[in-house]
């Protein structure tokens, strides 16, 4: 009867053990990558000059559709903007810019300075739509195919590998 | 017998206490879900940006007539079961819901075998 307690007990003390190794290893770091591979939510967002709304047959209409949440106080937002800038150039990709919690007014000037990468254009005012698709943060960015399957989310502004990571998919 | 049945259901189910309350609480859902911008703070204690956000999106699923159970899946599916303080039972966490009764058990038939062997 002691030989089974003292061996339980010593399986009990591994159990914690591991448990402890693998909490303490692995990367605890939040990310929404979960959504990736999975289909796009249904939305029903306006557009930014307010005279139609988007949904998620407005995505299917090129190959591939880069979701952007940016807002004119953002200002990781002006660092990536080049780069939306560069990604607008290319044919197959079509950009939906998401204007997040921001003033009109604002907005505009900042599109009027730094250039309109966006093909169409809406407006998220109080934030509602983004919880969809998981966003916490601007700016957050998500590629999604022509069956409108997830194919990366973006955290934060794009950078340079991102490009090209982008590129390398929708060619 | 029905005494034992009743007293298993009361201990090992307690939800069935509170079967008679079935609206939706905002702020009790408020107080379970995370705050993932802020050190450790749920939804109710933020005062955050991304905490007023998910505070007006609990109002619309409440009024769609969602229940609480189905606002929390939800939240897991957009941000993943990080954003709920309790999480939900899945085959990824089952061990850590089911562990604390198999320890319960274990540590019964120990104190049985204990006591019995004390008798002898």
């Amino acid at each position: 009867m002691q030989k089974i307690i003292k061996i339980i007990i010593l399986l009990i003390f591994l159990f914690v053990i591991g448990i402890f190794y693998i909490s303490l290893t692995r990367d605890t770091n939040y990310n929404t990558s979960g959504l990736v591979n999975k289909d796009t939510p249904t939305f029903k967002i306006i557009s930014f000059d307010e005279s139609n709304f988007y949904t998620r047959d407005d995505l299917k209409k090129n190959n591939f559709t880069l979701i952007n949440f940016w807002a004119s106080w953002c200002a990781p937002c002006k660092i990536e903007h080049p780069i939306l800038m560069k990604l607008s150039k290319s044919k197959n990709l079509m950009i939906l810019g998401i204007n997040f919690k921001d003033k009109n007014i604002h907005a505009k000037t900042f599109l009027n300075e730094l250039g309109n990468p966006y093909d169409l254009l809406a407006k998220d005012t109080n934030g509602k739509q983004s919880v969809r698709f998981g966003v916490y943060g601007i700016p957050e960015s998500i590629l999604i195919n022509k069956d409108l399957m997830i194919l990366q989310k973006f955290v934060g502004p794009l950078s340079f590998d991102d490009y090209t990571n982008i590129i390398k998919i929708i060619e | 017998m029905k005494l034992r049945l009743f007293l298993f259901i009361f201990i090992f189910f307690p939800k069935f206490n509170y079967a008679a309350e079935s609206t939706v609480d905002p702020n009790l859902i408020h107080k379970n879900l995370r705050c993932l911008v802020c050190q450790g703070q749920s939804i109710s204690d933020s005062n955050s940006d991304f905490a007023q956000t998910i505070k007006l999106v609990v109002k619309d699923l409440i009024d769609e007539g969602k229940t609480e159970e189905e606002i929390y899946a939800f939240m897991s599916d957009k941000y993943g079961d990080w954003i709920v303080f309790k999480p939900q039972f899945n085959v990824q966490n089952s061990l850590l819901w089911i562990l604390p009764y198999i320890f319960l058990i274990l540590g019964g038939f120990f104190i049985f075998s204990f006591l019995k062997i004390k008798k002898r």
